[in-house]
């Protein structure tokens, strides 16, 4: 009897219990989680900026003044946003049939070197309208993505290459690429760059509208944007309410239940790659006629294919939620360049990533506390 | 047997209770293990058998209760305390390296060989404890090279390594092939004899009688029968505890005049995935109207079959005729459009998208016509309603039609899966291991789904290595043994115990004796 009072002493008043979730948490739940997980980022962010000797709501204040404190950083912010939403939407749909397509950054730059091409060559008139020019470079900018996907995804589906390296490797040809172009073919007078697109080359920008609405004035977002949402839409439907966005589904959580179900896995590998390379070719096109307006290596390979990578992961593949994350994560791209040192606003970054991921862990697990003996 | 007093008990727990959200898996539990024998653990699919040996085993830790090994209280907080203590669990999913050896299986995680792995040493030191407990294993092949059997017996090598004196066996025999079974019974009954204990946990009857000394009877996380000797016990009054009501070991079929061939094959040869001859020539028929059994020890050629049949697996020779047309070697979405069901094997890995919701997995056969699908886009208020007609029709126990099947029991997640088969309307069906796992009150569900689409004048194709079950429900049998058909009996009487002719014969058949052969030398005079 003695012994097993003292083995009850031993155990403490209370204690925290992990438990595997056994049912599904209610709809709101992970937004919370993920509410919470980033205030927590921003607790531990300003107790690092305390800790440097700076002053952490001055430093907040900053950045999201830096980011979204007036139409003209709110609309560099959207120009930022604009390219990730676009390569994230490309890696989503690839990892939602869990295909690891890092290959955005490459299929981005070929996107821009396709659009590039229909100025340059030309195989537009230079004096064309608009009305002719951007349709032109939306698809030729979206075909060479495609291409680009079609490669590692054909390579998978007939021989199963690893697409992690056919992908990887392609962005070096396509960096290789279009220095090779803008180096030899399109230089203008030796730069690493191609002259300037005419004007009806590039996609529309606010402050263009500045006459009729004054409010716009100087402002540069531009109608990437559209195509982004645009793309955004249509992604959300074909995955979560079309036939082929049900077969992408279901390949992705069990390719054996497709194959039971009659679906050929090795045809949706090949055009699922394609839509993913031409949405990221999109962004391309996107970037180079609506900020750059040339082709040049260093502003459109700007690594936007391989933040996609995280964006897409962060929003959980959700085409929609992937526009908000895009746009938070374009505000501390701009933040770093207006804080200094501008490490702070990548630590911040870090820590937000870090938590988010972490947080994850809240969904599939329970924690309660417990009372002594009681579960 | 000695006389149980609490010096000579190995294992006491006293009042174990273990609750997991919403589910009370252990309540008030107690259980005791005498040093030498086995003890069966029995209860249905979630009656807390393996919660309470998980807690034994370290895994779990209980929330109340205690436990005392050779009468000295214990606390367990992580599996190495359990081995410490001599206890060893073998789970049913095995945890090996695959490209590693057996002996280095074995060594994994101990402090002993440190830096120099002088293998070939400890390679005779386990061939040795092998030897002792009749468990033969080559210790220095590779795990992936090894059967599951054999696999297993690394796990339980593993075990005996570690000093385990109480071996727990977590439904040992529901990977097994019932040729293997019998030889882990013999390992078993060696490792009794030298004084180990054993406890063996099943919900199988036929298993818990053959084998076990004592057998405790869980049901819904409390015990109904306490280490009660298995002599004094009938196969019934197990099985009463076991579900709380009489079990009724035979179905209703009402006798029914085969109609018309629906399917046909003929000389099927097939490799299987490592291009090894799986099926050598196999044919059979299966009428309208009728369930015809394929019997045979698992692995002889019935998935490869069942693969073929469905147009998952190519054919190297031979015609599959499905309605007067040829199919074989067509793709899948063929047989789904004309009219064939297939319940496969594997539940999780084949059957199901663990992931998506109930309504995601019934209209996987669906989806490519009206009114699931509006031309290229899908009519997910036509789905929804469509999986909740079934969730009605088929008793799917699940809170709403969006959960994702991962979180349903074994038995409701193949309710749904019948459900998506049979609403399909086929004439046509192939069901492999429909009830493997389940628990008693599931697989009578089961059997009366397949009886139904007999009645209902489907031709069903049954692959079951569960001979009652086979015998209960078929109209004919046929017997397969490494890829061949062995012979083709009648199935007349619907009491299956009272033809002991037939079981022999068919026994007989699986191990390969053709069919002729026993009526030639007149084993059975059946025919």
């Amino acid at each position: 009897m003695a012994e097993s009072t003292l083995s009850k002493r031993r155990i403490p008043r209370w204690r925290i219990k992990i438990e595997p979730r056994l049912d599904e948490p209610p709809a709101w739940y992970p937004a919370a989680v993920s509410l919470l997980a980033i205030i927590l980022a921003l607790i531990l962010g300003g107790v690092l900026i305390a800790f440097a000797g700076g002053n952490p709501f001055a430093s907040y204040a900053h950045i999201a003044r830096a980011s979204f404190g007036d139409l003209g950083v709110l609309s560099d912010t959207i120009v930022k946003a604009t390219p990730i939403i676009l390569t994230a939407l490309a890696c989503s749909i690839a990892f939602r049939m869990k295909l690891w397509n890092i290959g955005a950054e490459g299929q981005f730059i070929m996107g821009a070197w396709g659009a590039s091409a229909v100025v340059l060559t030309p195989i537009v008139a230079a004096e064309s309208s608009r009305w002719l020019f951007i349709p032109v470079m939306v698809m030729a900018g979206m075909a060479m993505g495609a291409v680009w996907g079609f490669i590692p995804g054909y390579l998978k589906a007939k021989f199963n290459v690893n697409e992690i390296i056919s992908t990887l490797m392609l962005n070096y040809i396509a960096i290789s690429w279009v220095n090779f172009w803008v180096f030899a073919v399109w230089t203008e007078g030796g730069f690493q760059m191609s002259p300037r697109f005419p004007e009806a080359a590039w996609l529309p920008r606010l402050s263009q509208y500045a006459e009729s609405i004054p409010l716009f004035r100087g402002l540069t977002t531009h109608a990437g944007l559209l195509l982004g949402i645009a793309a955004a839409v249509v992604l959300w439907f074909i995955v979560y309410r079309s036939r082929w966005g049900y077969e992408i589904r279901l390949i992705g959580d069990n390719p054996n239940a497709a194959r039971y179900a009659g679906i050929n896995i090795m045809r949706n590998t090949v055009w699922v790659m394609m839509l993913s390379g031409a949405l990221a070719g999109l962004g391309g096109m996107s970037e180079v006629a609506g900020v750059v307006h040339r082709l040049q290596t260093a502003p459109i390979a700007a690594g936007y294919g391989f933040t996609g990578i995280i964006v897409a992961w962060l929003a959980k593949l959700n085409p929609l939620v992937i526009i908000l994350v895009s746009v938070l994560f374009g505000a501390l791209i701009l933040a770093g360049r207006e804080i200094q040192p501008s490490g702070v606003p990548k630590m911040i970054q870090g820590i937000i990533l870090v938590c988010l991921i972490a947080s994850d862990f809240l969904l599939r697990y329970r924690v309660r506390v417990v009372r002594g003996e009681e579960a | 047997m000695t006389e149980a007093t609490p010096s000579n008990l190995i294992v006491e727990m006293q009042g174990i209770v273990k609750r997991f959200p919403g589910v009370l898996a252990n309540d008030h539990v107690d259980f005791e293990l005498r040093p030498g024998e086995i003890h069966a653990l029995l209860g249905e699919n979630g009656a807390g058998k393996s919660t309470l040996m998980n807690v034994l085993a370290g895994l779990y830790k209980q929330d109340a209760g205690l436990i005392k090994v050779k009468g000295n209280r214990v606390e367990f907080s992580s599996p190495r305390d359990a081995i410490h203590a001599g206890i060893g669990m073998v789970h049913q999913h095995f945890m090996l390296v695959p490209s590693q050896t057996v002996t280095e299986n074995i060594l994994l995680g101990l402090e002993d060989p440190r830096f120099f792995m002088r293998l070939t040493e400890y390679d005779s030191k386990i061939a040795e404890l092998g030897e002792r407990f009749g468990l033969k294993v080559d210790p220095r092949a590779k795990i992936w090279q090894l059967s599951v059997g054999e696999q297993q017996r690394v796990e339980l090598l593993k075990m005996l390594y570690r000093g385990a004196n109480v071996l727990i066996m977590d439904e040992p025999t529901a990977v097994l092939a019932p040729t293997e079974i019998g030889g882990l019974f013999q390992t078993l009954r060696a490792m009794v004899a030298q004084g180990k204990s054993v406890i063996f946990i099943s919900h199988k009857l036929q298993e818990v009688t053959a084998i076990a000394d004592r057998v405790t009877v869980l049901r819904r996380g409390k015990v109904t029968a306490a280490g009660v000797p298995i002599k004094g016990v009938t196969r019934q009054e197990l099985a009463r505890l076991m579900v709380g009501r009489e079990v009724v070991f035979s179905v209703n079929k009402k006798p029914k005049q085969p109609g018309d061939i629906i399917l046909e094959v003929k000389d099927i040869h097939a490799e299987n995935d490592k291009g090894l001859p799986a099926l050598r020539g196999v044919s059979l028929n299966v009428r309208a109207g009728e369930i015809v059994g394929l019997a045979g020890v698992a692995g002889n050629g019935q998935t490869e079959l069942s693969q073929v049949i469905t147009g998952l697996r190519k054919c190297k020779q031979g015609d599959v005729i499905l309605n007067g047309d040829k199919i074989n070697n067509r793709n899948t979405l063929y047989g789904i459009q004309h009219g064939m069901a297939y319940v496969p094997e594997d539940r999780t890995h084949v059957g199901s998208a663990p992931n998506l919701s109930v309504t995601d997995n019934v209209i996987m056969k669906k989806y490519r016509k009206p009114p699931i699908s509006k031309g290229s886009l899908l009519d997910m208020g036509a789905a929804t309603s469509f999986a909740k007609e079934l969730k009605e029709a088929y008793d799917i126990i699940v809170p709403t039609v969006n959960t994702p099947v991962r979180l349903l029991s074994g038995g409701n997640l193949q309710r749904v899966i019948l459900a998506r088969e049979i609403s399909g309307q086929p004439n046509f069906m192939v069901a492999v291991q429909p009830t493997r796992g389940l628990d008693v009150g599931a697989i009578e569900g089961v059997h009366r789904l397949l009886l139904t689409q007999r009645e209902a004048g489907a031709a069903v194709l049954l692959i079951s290595e569960e001979l009652e079950e086979l015998l209960s429900l078929s109209d004919r049998v046929y017997v397969v043994y490494e890829g061949k058909i062995m012979g083709e009996l009648k199935v007349e009487s619907t009491e299956a115990d009272s033809d002991q002719s037939l079981i022999e014969a068919i026994g007989l058949m699986m191990t390969g004796t053709p069919l002729e052969q026993i009526r030639k030398e007149g084993v059975a005079a059946h025919g």
